[in-house]
Order: structure tokens, then sequence, then C-alpha cells
């Protein structure tokens, strides 16, 4: 381990990641933005050009709706996944280390199912004739078997399961290293468990949790295939018609040009989330 | 009158036992140290007055009320953790009044405490300041004045001072003490370090292996130790094994008349002599060894004397320093009354 000491990181070093990122993310970006204002020929594909036609078209109250749909899908994945992933991730840096492992070992086999296995999975899971109807009707719950897929529910249902994952592992390591002499002097001072977890616990991992967040709501903001398959055409996310306009279609203009506006929606969500954060933050 | 009582206090964890049927009475307004070597299970024994430990046996009484079975957070102490335990999203005046905003007391009386608290800990005007933004010894002062808040009928400390450097934390040992006689509560404080103790304790409470070793005034511990084990531990004993017999010991050979104010704790046959440093003196006639360091410590001087297998060491005042030198043969003997003799 005798390398050469004193010398300075080589400044070139930057230049990979920076490469990297020109290559990989700024030039397709590019590309992309190119596409969205170029001039669509129907029946064929397109033609560079300057016109914001596309953009124009998008300005309508139905795709206005599908936008919201999206956002609010994402946020209520993301609401729902920190409020299950939160107690969960308290509980779990609470167990042994055999048993922390063996549940972090189960999550992570769980983000190696890709999207579609979990959506035909819950599809089937959900349906008439195969599904957890025939359960309920057997436990006499209800009169008969019934299809819970597609619906709202089952589409909240595969996106929160599909997330879930996430969102402990982004809360895992600020809660293990949590101190649980912070509890205690908590409840020492007077704080039932529950007012010690309120007035400490969630406090004082308020950015992790807000990460937690925003890492669910962009994700699943991307997803294209679940609402196809559990939803119903009413959900069906900007990302579906992206994929529809761009494929089924062949309006990549359109196609590029919604993915643009889906990009400086989220981004502007993000922005206001975290501009709020701080300054409750300060105001604290 | 008694405020604190431990009845047959125990504490198990699977098959180890950190604390082994544990009975005190502690009056009221005491300071209490709680002294012994890691791993004695003197946190554990803290924890369970706490409440954060449920004893596998015994009872907890305080000022004549069983609060075994009291939670935590309904049993109105304070404590101070070894980590401090303040929290970092909290101004230091909102942590202070945390006890009081928690039992829902109104804002300006929880903000006016906060001051008048930071006033006794001498942090006047920094209620506003993030924890992040103090040094470590008032850090220190903001749990402390946390751990008083809501006037706790205990007030628990956990070795309340490790993290501090020694000039500070000899500091804050004597105005914790004043501050505790000044408030009158009842306060027990963990802690390894025997000068410590010793400074700040009107009982020390020196344990080892879950057991209760001594109990007593600190000069009483120093001076009359229990054991061996507590000689040992508490400041420095020469151990010699003796031969106890009527009115004197046989040290390898030599035989020692005992002095009415020795202290003898041991039945005749096999014995352990404790002496302190202070009390060996070097003599024409005692036992034999040899001179084999010497130092200035300031205060006093040392002299340490080789005896067969076994070091003796002897303190002197600077100006009564002995004429010998290193290599030097000598006797030593103890001074009259300096002698505990201890069961092997």
């Amino acid at each position: 381990m005798s390398g050469p000491t004193g010398k300075p990181t080589p400044g070139w070093l930057a230049a990979l990641p920076a490469g990297w990122l020109v290559v990989f993310f700024l030039v397709p970006f590019a590309i992309m933005l190119g596409v969205s204002v170029a001039h669509r020929v129907p029946g064929g594909f397109y033609e560079p050009g300057f016109e914001l036609a596309s953009y124009a078209r998008f300005l309508t109250p139905f795709f206005g709706k599908i936008l919201l749909t999206s956002v609010a899908l994402s946020a209520g994945a993301a609401a729902i996944c920190v409020a299950l992933a939160f107690p969960f991730t308290v509980i779990l840096a609470r167990m042994g280390r055999r048993a922390q492992t063996l549940v972090l070992v189960a999550l992570l086999a769980v983000l190696s199912l890709s999207e579609v296995i979990i959506g035909f999975s819950l599809s089937t899971l959900l349906s008439k004739t195969a599904g957890i109807g025939n359960f309920f009707a057997w436990l006499g719950l209800i009169e008969e078997s019934r299809a819970y897929a597609p619906s709202f529910f089952a589409l909240m249902t595969g996106l929160c399961y599909l997330a879930l994952p996430y969102a402990v592992l982004v809360l895992y390591p600020p809660v293990s290293r949590l101190d649980p002499e912070l509890g205690e002097a908590a409840r020492i001072m007077g704080a039932t468990p529950l007012r010690a977890f309120w007035t400490v616990t969630v406090p004082m991992l308020r950015a992790p949790l807000m990460g937690a967040g925003i890492l669910v709501f962009v994700f699943t903001l991307g997803v294209y295939l679940l609402p196809q398959v559990l939803g119903q055409p009413a959900h069906w996310t900007l990302s579906v018609h992206i994929t529809d306009q761009a494929i089924f279609q062949s309006n990549l203009p359109f196609a590029a040009a919604m993915a643009v506006l889906l990009l400086l929606v989220s981004l502007a969500l993000v922005g206001l989330t975290l501009l709020l954060g701080r300054d409750r933050e300060r105001a604290a | 009158m008694t405020d604190l009582s431990l009845q047959g206090l125990s504490k198990r964890f699977g098959a180890f036992t950190a604390v082994d049927d544990i009975s005190l009475d502690i009056p009221d307004g005491s300071f209490v140290c709680l002294l012994g070597p890691s791993g004695c299970g003197k946190t554990t024994l803290l924890r369970l007055l706490a409440g954060l430990e449920t004893p596998s046996a015994g009872r907890l009484l305080v000022a004549g009320e069983d609060v075994t079975d009291t939670p935590a957070h309904a049993r109105g102490f304070g404590m101070v953790f070894q980590s401090l335990a303040l929290f970092p999203h909290l101004t230091v005046g909102e942590n202070v009044a945390y006890p009081l905003s928690i039992r829902g007391r109104p804002k300006a009386e929880c903000r006016a405490r906060a001051e008048e608290l930071l006033a006794l800990v001498q942090l006047d005007g920094m209620g506003g300041r993030r924890i992040h933004q103090l040094s470590g010894g008032q850090r220190q002062r903001v749990a402390i004045a946390r751990g008083l808040a809501i006037e706790p009928r205990l007030f628990l400390l956990d070795e309340p001072l490790s993290a501090l450097d020694a000039n500070l934390r000899e500091h804050m040992q004597v105005e914790l003490r004043q501050l505790q006689q000044r408030l009158g509560v009842t306060t027990v404080v963990v802690t390894h370090d025997q000068k410590e103790a010793l400074t700040m304790a009107d009982i020390v409470i020196v344990m080892d292996q879950g057991r209760v070793q001594q109990v007593g005034p600190p000069m009483e511990v120093y001076r009359d130790p229990a054991n061996a084990f507590v000689a040992g531990f508490i400041g420095t004993s020469n151990l010699l094994p003796c031969d106890l017999r009527e009115g004197e010991i046989a040290v390898s050979g030599h035989r020692i008349a005992l002095d009415p104010a020795d202290r003898v704790k041991a039945a005749p046959g096999a014995a352990m002599l404790s002496v302190r440093p202070e009390d060996v003196r070097i003599a024409e006639d005692g036992l034999p060894g040899t001179v084999s360091f010497i130092r200035d410590l300031g205060e006093s001087v040392q002299v340490l004397i080789d005896h067969g297998d076994r070091e003796i060491t002897a303190l002197y005042a600077p100006g009564a320093r002995p004429e010998v030198a290193v290599g030097q043969k000598v006797g030593f003997g103890f001074a009259p009354g300096g002698r505990v003799v201890l069961p092997a």
C-alpha cells in the first residue's frame, strides 16, 4: 500500500463521470427535445423542424386530466409506501442481526422481480376465476367470487408492491443509525412510546422520509405497464400514453413533447417539496 | 426518611445475571455513586431504576410508593444519558422544556422555565441556539438542565462526564455536586471513575459481578474496605496474603502485632492484608524488600518496593521523602491503624 503520496487527484478523473452523463443522459435528452419540436408526417415518421404543435396538442382538458391522474397516482403511491415502509423499517431496525439480514435479502429478492411478473401475478391473484375472490367466497365473506382487477385498488397495490422495497432501502440506514437513547430519553421525560415516536423519531427522520417519498414518486411516475395490466383506461398514466403515441401511433414528436412535460412537472413538484421542507426546517 | 428502596432487585438476560438480588435503602436527598468496573451491572441497575428495563425479580419503592410496574414515562424521574441524547431537531430551550411541553404546559411557562434552568447551569440566553452550536461542556449542562426540568423525584445520570476532558470533568464534578446540594434532589450517578465517586458522593455503592460489594460514605469505603475487591478497586491498595492469629498477623513469616485501630474483618486463619500506600513506612526492622522505582508526582513521592513476587507502593509527602535509592535493600512496615485484614 505504498502508493505515491502527496499527489493530488488528477483533474481528468472528473471527466469520466461527466462524459458518462453527457453521453447517456444529456445527448438522449437533447435528441428528445429536438424530436418534440419536429414536424410530424401523418402516416409516416417525422422530419426535422421547429414547431410547437405537439406541445399545443397537449394543452387540452383530456391530456391535462391524464397528467393529473399520473401525478395523483404517484403521489398516492409515495404516501402509502412511506406510511408502510417507515413503521416497517423502525421494527426491522429493532430486530436481531440475523432476522434483519433475512428480511433485507427477501426485500432485495422482490426487487429482482420485473414489473411484468408483478403485474400479471397480481392480475391473476385478483381475478374472478383464480384469485382471492374464491377464497373470500369460501370463507363466506362474499356471496360469490368476483374480480378485483382491473381497478384503482389493484393498480395502487401493484405500484406499492413495486416501490415499497426502495422506500425501505432508503429509510433503513438512517433509521438503524438512530440512537435508541433518544427515544428512551423522551420516555423518561414523560412521553409515552407513541408520543416519543411522533415528537422525536419522526422529526429527526424528516429528510430521509421526504427522500423516500420523492424516490417512490419519481419511480412510479415512469411505470407504464402496470396501469395497462391492473388499471382501467381511466387510470392510464401519461407514461402509458407516451408509449402508446411512440409505438402504436408512430407519433414520436408528440410522445417526446409529453415526456419533456412530464419531466418538467415532476422536477417542479420535487423542487417544491424540497423548498417546503427547507422552509419548515428554518422555521423550526 | 427512606426515599429510595430496592428490595431484592434482579435482572437476568438469558443465562447471564446482570443485577443479582440487590437490596438497598437510600435516604432522601442523597448523592449516590454506583461505582464498579465495566460489565459489573451498574448501568443495568440504573436502567432498572429508570424503568427502561423490567426487573426479573424484586421491587422498587420511591417514598413508599411501589413503582416497579410504573412505565418510565409515568415515573417522573430525570435522567442524563451517557450520549446525552439531546434532540438535534430542537433548540437548546426546546430541549430543556421538552419534559414540560410533553406534559402540555403552556408555551409561555415552558419558555420561562427553560430560561430559569439555563441560568441555573450558567447558559443564560442560549435558549435559541442549536445543539450542534454548543461545546461539549455546554451540551453537558443542557442535558443536566433538561433532566431537572420537572423537579424530578429522582435524578439519574449514566457516566455523565465521561466524554469531557480531564479539566472540564473535574470542574463539572464540583458543579454537579453543588447543584445537587442546592436542589436537594436524590441523585444516582453511574461511574467507573473512583475519583469522581469520591469527589461527589454522599454514598458510594461499589458493585462487582452484579452484586453490591460495599455501601458507605466515600471515606469509609476508602479507609475501611469490606473485602479485597473494594480495597483493590478504590484507590491503590497493597494486598498481601497473611495469617491471622490472636492480636497479631504473620506476613511471609514476619509477625506483626495489631493495633486496636487496625480493622479486622476476617476470621482467624488465612486472610488478606490491605494497606494504603500512604500507610507504608520504610523501617529497619520490617519486611525485606528492594527499592525498584522512585518518582515524584508533584504533591507526593511514590516509592515502589519489590517484595518477593509482589510490588509494594509507598506514598510520601514531598517533605518526608525517605533517604533511599533505587536498588537499595530496605525494610518496610505499616502504620498502626492503617492495616485492614480482609477475608482471603
